[in-house]
């Protein structure tokens, strides 16, 4: 399955990820997820590889069903509280992603880089986690700083990189990091942070926390998540991995070291199935990243990405495996990048129009959890129209606040390079002030002195 | 920063001990020097920004005031020990002062380092609060950095500098910039060390010279140790400054033995060390060219010269402030380095010098540094390749002239 996988062209492999959903909605419905054995065997669906009629795109009332059965299973756990607090941010992160997207092609923003097909991801995996959980991002999760309490305002600050930002406007925007959300600032490059959150764990474990590490990444990286152990607090360091980082040295390394040490961390792996323009055929020629958890010794099981509440149910129960039995535990959530990688992408240029339409429209995250909560009766049209056009009330007022507020003034430049400024910043910042006053009309007016 | 000054007393007993060298022993000028080193004291505090000042006044507390003029003592005060002892003995005392700090690296733990500074640690504090970690330099870097921001405050050892090469990314990427990225939220009090420099034939990998490719990140410190005396006091300082500060040792000075004092003590890791005044010539160094320097400082002596010598210690930033009343007093500057010619910390130091001295200089700066080739195995070459006595009073000849 893993080769015939990974060589068939786009359209294969679109066809044998919603088989592998099918598989799994029906494994979901049939078996637990807790017990060992269970996490470390990758699926295998040679027997439903063939099944490619009911993949067709006429395949919605066979998945309609898969997904009641999964709804099924976890539905005891999720209230409706619960349920349509998740829906409503996974909606929130849309309209944010998709408003702010615009907001960078009329040129207000300098960048942005949206979460589209991945808001299921986002929201359902922060659910399932505590606050005191250490989370270290890749750069596509601001859904879980969302869930977490992170406002739009707060959002708009960062792009805007105004004075109210919390990096001071260092940094490019999507960005984030709170300290008091537990959310580690984004740093651009891929990977970095898996160690991190290997530390993290480390750091609980030496503290004796009850807690974990999570980190996220995508196909092209692998990031490593340790679980600390906090007494009476029980924290996840949760790692959000892209496919596209796992094949960087520090995922090897972390994901090893994380087994040894025992530190329960969760790696969650968004293999959105590219890596900017790099389908994942070209990325790997093994079986996913499953195969990799297990190599390494971490209990590891595939998602589908786009379930809510499959990601839900797997971060919930990989989270007390991994503080009960202090180990790593290593998710792979399938899923699709729907929107370009980033504002400076086209990503019509190396994939099909088609295939981003299908699969923004079929096995749209958002529409499909809309469907599972309009069905238990907590949803309807109104609200949902409602809350749309709330959202983006919300948002063009904290746009059009963030846009007014003023720039981080020139002392930001050269505080927190160091605890305290050195003589030479200093004298660097005395000239760059003299500089700036001589030549008064060739700087912009807006960045405060 | 950190700026926590000098105990006199202590500098007083340290520095009348004889340091041995291989074979050869160097007197360091006993009084002289710390007079020296007491008035720069004084005149450094007063002109220090507020704020250096006053934190310096919340810190010093800690350490312990001895009397300015102790009497010389018939039987030594402090105790005797090896410079790998004296960091480990530095390293000790902070993670007894300090649950939070903890070390990783490779064979650090049961087998105690690779250079024995971390031996017995791992006995008394545990398996996990020193750690060992497999071989994979940027992940346990980064892993250091990751239980930084969320509290610890880690001592990263690299089994050799060349290897942190590997932890490039982490220590450019993460560790100097992630303090800053972040607002000020999360702060990264690392320290990361490790031997490097050119040693005995250990080949061209495992020769280099870090300090020279980790110049340039911003938002980090460094320092390099040179003496037991020196070493143990900017250990403890760079484990309590909260910003991450690499600090370099010399694979051939681990085995030298001084005398050091009982009381505790913590240097200032922004602060060059005066090692033996002088009217004639400045000349500056750090690590082990500090004693072919010494050396050479004898055969100039015994030809009539006086130089001075400062071991610059902090290679980022530089003390200009000594470096600048120096060459304020002799006109004349000479850099000994192991670094390669192109682009090393001399090329650096030689550049801040013309910048905001160059009105006191009265001949162009002379830069000895290794020439630009990997470090050859056979060890005659390899013995070219790092700057000699005769080298250095050769140039300090011509530039007297």
């Amino acid at each position: 399955m893993a080769s015939s996988y990974l060589s068939k062209s786009k359209h294969m492999i679109m066809q044998s990820l919603k088989s592998k959903k099918v598989l799994m909605s029906i494994i979901m419905r049939h078996t637990s997820f807790v017990t060992n054995s269970q996490f470390c065997r990758p699926f295998h669906i040679q027997n439903y590889a063939d099944s490619s009629v009911a993949l067709s795109r006429s395949f919605g009332s066979i998945y309609c069903e898969r997904r009641l059965h999964t709804a099924t299973s976890v539905s005891n756990k999720i209230t409706k509280e619960l349920a349509v607090n998740m829906y409503t941010n996974m909606v929130t992160l849309q309209v944010m992603d998709t408003i702010f997207y615009e907001a960078q092609r009329q040129g207000r923003i300098s960048f942005y880089l949206t979460t589209i097909g991945e808001e299921a991801i986002n929201i359902a995996s922060a659910a399932a986690l505590n606050i005191n959980d250490f989370i270290f991002p890749q750069y596509r999760e601001p859904g879980v700083l969302l869930w977490r309490g992170f406002s739009l305002q707060e959002f708009a600050n960062q792009v805007f990189g105004n004075k109210y930002d919390y990096g001071k406007g260092r940094q490019m925007p999507i960005h984030y990091g709170s300290k008091k959300l537990n959310y580690i600032t984004v740093a651009s490059t891929v990977a970095t942070q898996i160690p991190h959150a290997v530390g993290a764990a480390y750091s609980m474990k030496m503290d004796k926390q009850y807690s974990c590490t999570v980190t996220y990444f995508g196909d092209g990286g692998s990031s490593t998540v340790n679980y600390k152990l906090i007494n009476n607090f029980i924290f996840v360091i949760f790692l959000f991995i892209l496919l596209k980082t796992l094949l960087q040295g520090d995922f090897h390394a972390a994901l090893n070291f994380a087994a040894v040490m025992e530190a329960p961390v969760i790696f969650f792996c968004r293999n959105n199935g590219w890596a900017i323009s790099t389908p994942i055929n070209d990325q790997l020629r093994s079986d996913g990243i499953v195969v990799r958890g297990k190599a390494y010794g971490v209990p590891s099981i595939r998602v589908d990405g786009n379930d809510a509440l499959a990601v839900y149910s797997a971060v919930n129960d990989a989270r007390k495996m991994a503080i009960e039995q202090q180990t790593p535990v290593l998710i792979e959530a399938l899923t699709y990048r729907a929107g370009h990688h980033s504002t400076s992408d086209d990503s019509t240029k190396y994939r099909p129009v088609d295939e981003i339409e299908w699969w923004r429209a079929d096995q749209n995250p958002v529409t499909r959890f809309r469907k599972w909560i309009e069905t238990k009766g907590w949803w309807s049209d109104e609200t949902e129209s409602e809350h749309r056009s709330n959202i983006r009330k919300q948002l063009s007022q904290a746009i059009q606040a963030a846009e007014r507020v003023e720039k981080p003034p020139v002392a930001d430049m050269f505080n927190d390079v160091y605890d305290v400024p050195p003589k030479n910043l200093s004298e660097q910042e005395a000239l760059l002030r003299k500089t700036i006053k001589k030549h008064i009309h060739e700087y912009q007016s807006d960045v405060p002195m | 920063m950190a700026s926590i000054f000098q105990v006199i007393g202590a500098a007083t007993a340290a520095v009348s001990s004889s340091t041995s060298f291989d074979t050869k022993k160097f007197q360091l000028c006993s009084r002289r020097s710390v007079s020296e080193r007491k008035s720069s004291f004084v005149v450094v505090k007063a002109s220090g920004s507020n704020r250096i000042g006053s934190r310096a006044d919340q810190l010093v507390t800690n350490a312990v005031a001895t009397k300015a003029d102790t009497p010389p003592a018939a039987s030594k005060p402090g105790h005797e020990l090896l410079l790998f002892e004296a960091l480990r003995e530095g390293l000790e005392e902070e993670m007894e002062r300090d649950a939070r700090v903890c070390v990783m690296g490779e064979d650090v733990g049961h087998y105690g380092g690779s250079y024995k500074v971390t031996k017995g640690l791992a006995d008394k504090y545990g398996d996990l609060r020193v750690l060992d970690t497999p071989i994979a330099e940027n992940s346990f870097t980064g892993m250091g950095i990751g239980a930084a921001m969320t509290g610890l405050r880690p001592i990263i050892e690299g089994m050799n500098m060349g290897f942190l090469l590997l932890a490039f990314n982490q220590i450019s990427n993460n560790c100097g910039m992630l303090h800053y990225t972040s607002g000020g939220q999360f702060k990264i009090p690392v320290v990361i060390r490790g031997p490097g420099g050119v040693g005995r034939q250990l080949g061209a990998e495992h020769s280099q010279r870090l300090e020279s490719y980790f110049q340039s990140i911003p938002g980090i410190q460094m320092v390099a140790c040179s003496t037991p005396y020196n070493a143990k006091g900017l250990m403890k300082a760079a484990i309590r400054s909260d910003n991450p500060v690499i600090l370099f040792e010399h694979v051939l000075l681990y085995n030298l033995k001084e005398r050091i004092p009982d009381e505790e003590y913590v240097l200032n890791l922004e602060e060059a060390e005066m090692v033996r005044p002088g009217e004639h010539v400045t000349i500056l160094t750090y690590s082990r060219m500090r004693y072919h320097v010494m050396q050479a400082a004898k055969t100039l002596v015994n030809k009539g010269y006086d130089p001075e010598v400062i071991d610059i210690r902090s290679l980022k930033p530089f003390d200009l402030y000594t470096i600048g009343n120096s060459i304020k007093k002799t006109h004349l500057v000479l850099i000994v380095e192991e670094c390669m010619r192109t682009g090393g910390i001399g090329a650096s130091l030689t550049a801040a010098i013309n910048e905001n001295f160059n009105d006191y200089l009265d001949a162009p700066i002379v830069c000895l540094s290794s020439q630009d080739v990997p470090t050859p195995y056979a060890g005659t070459l390899e013995e070219w390749t790092v700057v000699q006595p005769p080298q250095i009073v050769a140039a300090v000849e011509q530039l007297c002239r």
